[in-house]
């Protein structure tokens, strides 16, 4: 490609872009609510980084005379295992505290993948066109034919669980929803003028879709991305569940959540923490990322 | 719509349904473990016999003809034999379909009768402590893990206050003959008063839990598009005119306001099949997503297999229907 299909682009968008993406950052520092959630996301991501600093006890350590031992403020509980003990006598606590890892490690794999792959079949069929796009929508259209965690049950049932199988299982059918906004985007994109003049250029395909297209759609992408984040968190934590997940004794919350259910009659605690961490920090994706939602596509805000 | 718009949207679904079923195909058949190895068992068997058991499912042959005779079956509904109850899979699935969609239809009541009035009055009563409280309510429905939410429902009103009952469909004594094998229909065909309450004990708690975040959406979705009917110029006029508030909101927004409602109503429907599988598990239902799951752990996988293709097909449909319901709700959209 030449260097002189760069210049009249390129010299104009970054600056451009870069106050643009300011001006939408102080408009999600505005939203109150939305930045104390992301404060939250943070908090999440860093707990599960320094989980063995963080946590009290060592998340598999079983201490039998310790089964099923209250929260701290119960009768029968000690501050040594703040949140009690589950039937093996491990500390709930240190397990949630790990588990973050899995929920997170999963979700932004899941999402990292995802998106790529996303971006890739969305950028090659909504600018190439052709059987290009007709093979990728039809595939997107029959991938979309299936419930999503029935697909990602059935593919686990073939695969059998396991950390890459888990993000195998969601990511072949996460890219879809990427997909179809990068190609939305790109059949738009693809027609304005700074694009035809790219190719009048003599730009590359590769350079117009990856250079000159993907850094103008990238805004709604990211937005999408985060608010699927949330979802893929709940889907890995239904599959461990239901067992299909990450194998014990690794903590993951799903499979806690499960592990208590046994005990709801005496020991409400063993599912009741795990699934407050769910709920936490889904919560603070969620509403972090239609925070930034509002600020970077102002179509959707009401 | 046209006789011909129709048929065409319908033969759209073709290319898609087949593509779903060569999924279904390639998932199952790259499964590992032999299924002949999983039906032999621990009994005793001559390689004689092994080989005839491979030759009767068909096993020996090339992967086109196997998949050729796997959608002939399943378009006759024959999906094999159920390796775990010994017995034709569609069987097996017709037993436990019911207790399914019971549950699914009182999960989608449920959703649309709480769902509407709250998007309606927030949408009227825009920014009031109501409004407020709906938001937030729909923010936490879709944001609360389902198994999570169902086991705390148990503890609450099955454990702790001992209101309803912990598992199943229906108690022994009010069991009832089976007519359409939905229990609140045939108890009311059969005018067992006491049978109904029993069986809506039963449904209420995984009714709720499943609908959920169905209940979340439809609210939020009734709520943006109330607000944006009532700003048109039409209501306007209404309210110009000196209609009454309540007139123009029932009789003339209503109207327009629920189109979408609908449609994604269609749509979330068949996420509820989905989310059956979580919540059967959590409640002890006896339906088809309990059964899906104890199947995988047996390697039951004709069953499993057969289950995906039926929810996949399902909800193809479901989603057709919501196309359609839109385009026919709303004469301004065209097919």
């Amino acid at each position: 490609m030449s260097t002189a299909a760069q210049s009249p682009t390129e010299a104009a968008t970054p600056a451009a872009a870069t106050s643009i993406f300011r001006r939408n950052m102080r408009d999600f520092a505005d939203n109150r609510l939305a930045l104390v959630s992301a404060v939250v996301v943070v908090l999440f991501v860093l707990m599960a980084l320094a989980a063995p600093l963080v946590a009290p006890h060592d998340p598999n350590a079983t201490d039998l005379f310790r089964r099923l031992q209250p929260p701290a403020w119960m009768e029968g509980g000690s501050w040594s295992y703040p949140l009690g003990a589950d039937a093996l006598g491990r500390d709930i606590l240190s397990r949630i505290i790990y588990g973050t890892r899995i929920s997170i490690f999963i979700g932004a794999a899941v999402i990292l993948v995802a998106t790529t792959i996303g971006i890739l079949a969305g950028l090659a069929a909504g600018y190439l066109r052709g059987w290009t796009d007709v093979a990728i929508s039809r595939l997107v259209d029959i991938l979309l034919g299936f419930p999503y965690l029935i697909f990602a049950i059935g593919l686990m049932a073939m695969m059998g669980p396991g950390l890459v199988n888990i993000i195998l299982a969601l990511a072949y059918k996460e890219w879809v929803i990427p997909c179809r906004v990068v190609r939305g985007e790109t059949l738009v994109t693809r027609e304005l003028e700074y694009v035809e003049a790219a190719r009048a250029l003599g730009a590359s395909r590769g350079h117009i879709m990856l250079r000159e297209i993907l850094p103008n759609i990238l805004s709604p992408v990211i937005v999408v991305s985060t608010i699927r984040m949330a979802h893929v968190i709940i889907l890995e934590a239904s599959l461990s569940f239901l067992g299909l997940g990450v194998q014990p004794p690794t903590a993951s919350w799903g499979a806690m959540v499960a592990d208590g259910r046994a005990f709801i009659l005496e020991s409400w605690w063993v599912s009741t923490f795990p699934g407050v961490a769910i709920l936490l920090l889904v919560l603070a994706i969620n509403v972090a990322s239609q925070g930034l939602r509002d600020a970077f596509d102002p179509r959707f805000s009401e | 719509m046209s006789l011909t718009k129709l048929i065409e949207r319908l033969l759209q679904l073709v290319p898609v349904l087949l593509g779903v079923s060569v999924i279904v195909f390639i998932m199952m058949a790259l499964t590992p473990g032999d299924p002949v190895e999983i039906m032999i068992g621990d009994q005793n068997i001559s390689a004689e016999q092994e080989a005839q058991m491979r030759r009767d499912l068909g096993l020996d042959e090339p992967v086109h003809q196997r998949f050729l005779t796997f959608l002939g079956n399943a378009v006759q509904g024959d999906f094999g034999t159920s390796f775990y109850h010994r017995r034709p899979v569609s069987e097996v699935i017709a037993e436990r379909l019911p207790a399914t969609i019971e549950l699914s239809l009182v999960a989608l009541i449920l959703a649309l009768a709480t769902s509407i009035p709250l998007g309606v009055v927030a949408a009227i009563r825009k920014n009031s402590v109501l409004d407020r409280l709906a938001t937030v309510g729909s923010l936490l429905g879709v944001s609360l893990p389902g198994f999570w939410f169902g086991i705390l429902l148990l503890m609450l009103f099955a454990v702790h206050l001992q209101l309803l009952p912990v598992a199943g469909r229906i108690s022994y004594q009010s069991e009832i003959e089976p007519i359409t094998h939905l229990l609140l229909v045939d108890s009311l065909l059969r005018g067992r008063l006491d049978a109904f309450a029993d069986a809506a004990r039963h449904i209420i708690l995984p009714a709720i839990t499943l609908g959920l975040p169905m209940t979340a959406i439809l609210t939020r979705v009734t709520r943006t598009s109330m607000l944006e009917v009532m700003r048109t110029d039409y209501i306007t006029f209404a309210e110009a005119k000196g209609l009454s508030r309540r007139r123009v909101i029932y009789r003339h927004a209503l109207k327009n306001a629920l189109i979408p409602t609908v449609s994604v109503a269609a749509i979330e429907t068949g996420s509820l099949l989905g989310g059956n599988m979580i919540v059967e598990t959590v409640f002890g239902w006896p339906g088809l997503g309990r059964l899906v799951v104890e199947s995988i752990f047996v390697r039951n996988f004709p069953l499993v297999q057969a289950a995906v293709l039926l929810y996949a097909v399902t909800y193809v449909m479901l989603n057709f229907i919501a196309d359609i319901l839109y385009t026919v709700l709303n004469p301004r959209v065209k097919l």
